[in-house]
This record gives C-alpha cells, sequence and structure tokens, in this order.
C-alpha cells in the first residue's frame, strides 16, 4: 500500500528498512530535508564534528559489527570531507553507505553554492554510487545501494540526492526485489577448482595459509581453523586479517610483509604452495613481487574475479566467497588425504627454527624511558581477548599487530590499504556504538592524533566511552623512521614537539574526557588499570614514549622479502640455519 | 602489441561512459579507440572499445570491466569473427586541377569511397570500412594533401556464421 510523503521521509523510512540503526553525520542546506524526519525516527543519529570521522566511525561500526555502516553528510564540502574515509572503507573492502545531499537537480552543473559533484569524484573509489534527482528513485537507489555494499566483495556505495528530490511528494513504496542485470554473484566456487586446489594441497610438503581480510569479511574463522588444522600448514595473517586465528594457536606463524615476522616472510617466500585465502598480494605483503615466494604454487581463493591473477598468477583460482569455499575445501582435501598424505615434519623444523630463533622483539631504551612496544604489549596483556582495538596508521599500527595477542574476529581495526593517519579515534567510536558492551581501546600516535581527535568530544556528549592509549613519541615516527635509515637522518618536518603542545591530558579534559599521563616504564600497569576503571567516560593516556624505538623486522619499499633485516643493519643469520 | 575489440553492454544510464573511461585511467589502460551507441533495447547501450594489451592485462581489462554494477556483458570481438567497421571523414586538397582530380577518383573507385561535398580546391569524401581499409585509404590520400580528417571509433558486431 503506497503512502504519500516527501523524499526525505522516504529516504528515512529506506534507510529503516534497509536495517540501518545506526548513522554518523552532519546536517547543511542541501541535506537539511532529511534531517527534519531524522528527527522523529528510531534510527540513532550521533552528530560528529567533521564528516570525516562521520566516515571513519562508520567504518569502524562496521568492521566491529559486520553490517553495513552509513553515514551522512551535505553537499560540497560536506560530501567532499568524506572522500577519505569512502576511499578507506573501498580499498579495505568495508561495506559502507554514504549518504550526501546535493543541491536541487536545477541548479546541478551551475557551479551553485555548496556545489561538488560527489557522484564524479567518488567514481574511482566506490564500488558503485549514485545520483539521485527523482524521489521515486530514492527507496530503489537505497535498497541496491545497501545491498551492493554488503554482498560479493563488500565495497563504499555513495547515494547523493538532489535537494528537490528531498522535497517533492511522492507514494512510497519499498523495491520488492534488487534487480541489477550487470551484478554477479560470483559466490558459489566451481566444484572442479575445489577438486583441484585440494589436489594441490595433498601434493604439497611446504604449504603456507596465506590469510587475508576476506577470511574476517566472510565470517568465515571456524572454517579457516578446521582448515588449518586438517591441513597442518603454518599459517599467516594479514595486518586485515589479524585476528581471523587465534594468535596463541601452534599453527601461527605471525603476520607477513613489510614488518611482518621472519617466521612468516620467511616461510612465504620458501613455501612451495600458498593457500591463498581472501588476501590480495598487496605490495606490503610481496615486497619486490619478482622474487616474491618464487617457488610457491598459489592457490587464490577469492569472491573477486579481477583479483586473481591482478599480481601473482593463479595456478588454481577459486572463485567464490571464501567460507562457503573453505566449506567445501574441507572434504576434498581429507578425500586426497585418505590417498596419501604429505608429511610436513621437515617444513616445520624449518619453520619452527625461524620462529623460535627470531622471535618479535624489541629493546628496551638503555635510559630508562618508556618503550612504545612495551606499552602495547602490556595494554593487550591486561585487557580481555574481547576488547577491540583500532589504531592509525604508522609506528604504533605496526606494534600494535605485532605485540596484542589477537584471539577473535573483528578485534583489530585499521586502515590497512588506504593508510589513513587519523582513523583510530573515529573508527573507535564506530565500534563502540555498534559493540557498546566491548571496550574498545584506540592506539593511536600523536601525529594521527591531532588529525581527528574532535571526535573526542562526540563521544564524550553522546556517551560513547572508548579508551586512547596515545603513543607520544613527539614526532611522525614511521617517516622518522624512514629518514633515519634512508634520508641520513635529516629529520625534515617530522618532528612534532607534542611532548611540549599539546598538553593531551589537558585537551583531553577539555573536551570532556579523563586525562591521563604516563612516562615511566612502572607507572604503565596502574595507568592501564586506572583507564580501565574508568567506563562511563572516554579516556585518553598520554604515554610519553622513547622517540627513536623503530618497528622491526623490515623489509624496505620495493625490496626483496629475502632481504627481511631484523634490526638495523642486522639481516637473520641464514647461513647457520639449514635451509 | 595487438589491438583487442571489445563489445560492451551497459546500461543506458547517465555517468555509465565516464565510469567506463575512469576506469581505463585509474587502472592505467590505455584506450585506442572507443564508440558509443543505441542498441536495439532502448535500455541498453553498446560501447565498443579498442585496446592494445594482451595476455594477462587484457584479461585484467575485461574483470576490471565487469565489476562495474552497470556493464551488463562484455564480449571480446576478433576481427576474423566479427564484422568490423570505422567511419572517415575526410578533406583533400585538389591543388593541381584535373590531374589530381583524376588520380583521386581512382583511388576512390578502387576503395568504393565516396564525395559528399566537392569544390576547385577540395573533395570531401565519406568512407566506412574496416580498419585496416581506412588505413589504406588514408595513406594512399596523403600524397595530395589531407587538409582535415575525422574517424570514428570501431563499431563492431559478431558473424552469425563462423567458419
Amino acid at each position: 500500500m503506497a503512502e504519500e510523503m516527501t523524499g526525505a521521509q522516504s529516504l528515512i523510512r529506506s534507510l529503516e528498512n534497509a536495517g540501518v540503526d545506526v548513522m554518523f553525520g552532519i546536517p547543511g542546506g542541501a541535506i537539511l530535508p532529511a534531517y527534519d524526519p531524522i528527527y522523529d525516527s528510531k534510527i540513532r543519529h550521533i552528530l560528529v564534528r567533521h564528516e570525516q570521522g562521520a566516515g571513519h566511525a562508520a567504518t569502524g561500526y562496521a568492521q566491529a559489527t559486520g553490517r553495513v555502516g552509513t553515514c551522512i553528510a551535505t553537499s560540497g564540502p560536506g560530501a567532499t570531507n568524506l572522500v577519505t574515509p569512502i576511499a578507506d572503507a573501498q580499498m579495505d573492502s568495508v561495506p559502507m553507505v554514504a549518504i550526501t545531499g546535493q543541491v536541487p537537480s536545477s541548479a546541478i552543473g551551475t557551479d551553485a553554492f555548496q556545489e561538488a559533484d560527489i557522484r564524479g569524484i567518488t567514481m574511482p573509489i566506490t564500488k558503485h554510487n549514485y545520483l539521485v534527482t527523482r524521489a521515486v528513485d530514492i527507496p530503489r537507489a537505497i535498497a541496491e545501494a545497501y545491498h551492493i555494499a554488503a554482498s560479493g566483495r563488500p565495497g563504499t556505495v555513495l547515494v547523493d540526492v538532489a535537494k528537490d528530490a528531498l522535497q517533492e511528494k511522492v507514494n512510497y513504496e519499498w523495491p520488492k526485489n534488487i534487480d541489477l542485470p550487470g551484478y554477479r554473484d560470483h559466490s558459489q566456487p566451481v566444484p572442479q577448482s575445489i577438486r583441484d586446489a585440494a589436489a594441490l594441497i595433498a601434493q604439497s610438503v611446504r604449504p603456507v595459509l596465506y590469510v587475508g581480510g576476506g577470511v574476517i569479511k566472510a565470517n568465515a574463522h571456524k572454517e579457516l581453523r578446521a582448515l588449518a588444522e586438517l591441513v597442518g600448514a603454518p599459517v599467516v595473517t594479514t595486518l586485515m586479517a589479524r585476528g581471523a586465528f587465534p594468535d596463541s594457536h601452534q599453527l601461527h606463524v605471525g603476520m607477513p610483509g613489510m614488518h611482518g615476522s621472519v617466521a612468516a616472510v620467511t616461510s612465504l617466500q620458501k613455501a612451495d604452495l600458498l593457500i591463498t585465502l581472501g588476501a590480495r598480494f598487496d605490495d606490503r605483503v610481496t615486497g619486490k613481487l619478482s622474487t616474491f615466494a618464487p617457488g610457491a604454487k598459489v592457490i587464490h581463493a577469492d569472491i573477486d574475479p579481477a583479483e586473481i591473477g591482478k599480481n601473482r598468477h593463479a595456478d588454481v583460482p577459486v572463485i567464490g566467497d571464501v567460507r562457503l569455499t573453505m566449506a567445501q575445501l574441507l572434504p576434498a582435501v581429507k578425500a586426497e588425504f585418505a590417498k596419501s598424505q604429505p608429511d610436513l615434519t621437515p617444513w616445520w623444523k624449518q619453520v619452527e627454527g625461524w620462529r623460535t630463533t627470531y622471535p618479535v622483539g624489541y629493546d628496551v631504551p638503555s635510559d630508562g624511558s618508556l618503550s612504545p612496544q612495551y606499552v602495547i604489549e602490556r595494554l593487550g596483556k591486561i585487557s580481555d581477548p574481547d576488547t577491540i582495538y583500532t589504531a592509525g596508521v604508522g609506528q604504533h599500527q605496526m606494534w600494535a599487530s605485532q605485540f596484542i595477542n589477537y584471539e577473535k574476529p573483528r578485534t583489530w581495526l585499521n586502515s590497512g590499504g588506504l593508510g589513513t593517519m587519523g582513523y583510530a579515534v573515529p573508527a573507535a567510536m564506530g565500534a563502540k556504538v555498534g559493540a557498546p558492551d566491548t571496550t574498545v581501546w584506540a592506539i593511536d600516535g600523536d601525529g594521527c592524533f591531532q588529525m581527528t581527535n574532535q571526535e573526542l568530544v562526540t563521544c564524550a556528549i553522546n556517551n560513547i566511552p572508548i579508551k586512547v592509549a596515545l603513543i607520544n613519541n613527539e614526532s611522525l615516527g614511521m617517516v622518522r623512521q624512514w629518514q633515519t635509515l634512508f634520508y641520513n637522518q635529516r629529520y625534515s618536518n617530522t618532528d612534532l614537539h607534542s611532548k611540549r603542545v599539546p598538553d593531551f591530558a589537558k585537551l583531553a579534559d577539555a573536551m570532556g574526557c579523563i586525562g591521563l599521563r604516563c612516562e615511566r616504564p612502572e607507572d604503565v600497569d596502574k595507568t592501564i588499570e586506572a583507564a580501565m576503571a574508568i567506563t562511563d567516560q572516554p579516556v585518553v593516556v598520554d604515554f610519553n614514549v622513547f622517540r627513536d624505538a623503530m618497528v622491526w623486522p623490515m623489509v624496505a619499499a620495493g625490496t626483496s622479502n629475502d632481504d627481511i633485516m631484523i634490526a638495523r643493519e642486522l639481516a637473520p643469520d641464514w647461513d647457520s640455519q639449514e635451509l | 602489441m595487438k589491438t583487442h575489440t571489445l563489445s560492451v553492454l551497459v546500461e543506458n544510464q547517465a555517468g555509465v561512459l565516464a565510469r567506463v573511461s575512469s576506469l581505463f585511467s585509474r587502472r592505467g589502460y590505455n584506450i585506442e579507440a572507443l564508440s558509443v551507441g543505441p542498441t536495439q533495447n532502448s535500455e541498453i547501450s553498446r560501447i565498443t572499445i579498442s585496446v592494445n594489451v594482451e595476455g594477462h592485462a587484457l584479461d585484467q581489462v575485461i574483470q576490471q570491466l565487469d565489476k562495474l554494477v552497470n556493464v551488463i556483458d562484455i564480449i571480446e570481438l576478433p576481427a576474423s569473427t566479427s564484422h568490423q567497421v570505422e567511419l572517415i571523414l575526410v578533406r583533400v586538397a585538389v591543388a593541381n586541377g584535373a590531374s589530381d582530380q583524376k588520380k583521386i577518383d581512382a583511388v576512390l573507385e578502387k576503395h568504393g569511397a565516396h564525395v559528399v561535398e566537392s569544390t576547385a580546391t577540395s573533395l570531401t569524401i565519406q568512407q566506412t570500412a574496416k580498419p585496416a581499409e581506412i588505413e589504406a585509404l588514408i595513406s594512399e590520400l596523403t600524397p595530395f594533401g589531407i587538409m582535415e580528417l575525422t574517424q570514428s571509433g570501431v563499431v563492431a558486431m559478431g558473424r552469425t556464421i563462423t567458419s
């Protein structure tokens, strides 16, 4: 039964019908009609302080819950402020819908006040996008947007709605079915590809499970564990996959890539088979591509056919939902193993050698100052395993990945692909909204924090008690590390002076949060415990840490994974190992 | 490198051409020629794209195009199993009067091209033909002095009968 309403009411009704329970946004001229029905809607709208915060919050919400995140902004600058989080979410395959107001359709193309062609701007950074100029098209655009964002390889969809479409009267009708002739479902793997993959696995004596973020997106951690235990192979989890497989599991050998563990990086290099699950052979994982895993055949399981062979040739492509793929691989591999099962003992002897000889570790500063790795390690030990961590981008992000044990999926949220500084605080806000009963720690750097910390005001006012561990090394630490290693210690524009200005504890206080400070190793545990005890307000802990700490191991950009360094000018002693 | 012709069926919606060209520019694929037009179905348009890529890269172009929600189907049309036609309009100088005119007429007759406008100093010629024949025609007309040339991209259709 059709009901007459405005386009704005139809937009909000459509969002309700799409299952939206929360959205993050800021009103403005062109989107204003939509904010009137929001006033009456059951959807919780959280008024952020900057649209970028809305976008990352929607991303954090989506990453933590697995549901589609929603952000909303006005035309022009409101919309362009969403560009970074849209690109960020799309790069990390996060399901997100961004709603933007647009100037009235008659004004489009006239350079009207607050006009920006956000559909054109976001074409290369969205999975799909819409410009809606008629009220009658709103419900279908919203229904399709949520379907596209959530299905297949998840991604970002933008729906730009002209102001006159919001004001127009229309008979509301939610579409009964979605008809997208060019949008194909690739979730079911081809049986032959499963058989071929199982056959390769049964022949491999040096297999590695190369696990990417797709496993978390597909909610496939149980199937992953079953498959890993069946095959008995070493498991590596990429930056986007941390938590997909328990870090404490005997088969887990660490994170691969530029700052991966020696065991993870080297087992990929020496493998005869990569069982690639929802991963995309990113340059930060492969290092110099032509030298990556030179002796390995590749099984590449991914729901996106365009990922197959994009960077690395796949001997056996398996196009499909990675959860269905692994569920079907289990019996197929069992059947192969019943005929013959390879002995992985010699392989494990090697891998175990790398793992025990080169564990990921760090040096404690000799001057008694606080080691950033120690702070993060203690945070992980003191917090319970359900805790959700978000991170910004840089050294603190790598340490947070290296020194916290992730045991469960959706407990580690970060900006992996785009590398967006400033992600941590707003993403933590979104995660906390999605998982209000879970402790959420944003592990942030002093550079990142100063990009988006205004959302702490949003958190304070809306009762979103996140915790921030500020790893304050008063510099753009990762850039400084590269300057140390590759630019003769010429520290051009990386000194932030942030132990002097701002006073982060006072800043936190001014934003309605509790501000704490910690400068000595002996105070770390009690400061973390003090922060844990505060549950009704956001907390910011300013950890003043040793500024010259570096992230190791490291594969320098553009070099081969074979040239991994475990410390400055220190490569693993390969000769003493039987390789 | 060999030129490949892709016939891309798309939803006839605003912005579709921008999506396709933006994809090519973003991924660094070079478009040699492109033509867009209606099909027998008013809701569907056809974009014919000539690209100069091979093997693995061609496969990537097709897979990435296929990810666009508005792209319904992509067919690669090899020259051997399809009709491929280009259109040109070319204005040639007639500098030496009757003697040039005669030579040009001979070229046009050989290629089956025809004149759409004739003045004392120039001839405007129209031709539709396979890309190779168009190329041959242009090279034979070049000595007379090409004053202006406009050329469409390839339009193509699979053959009904393939031997």
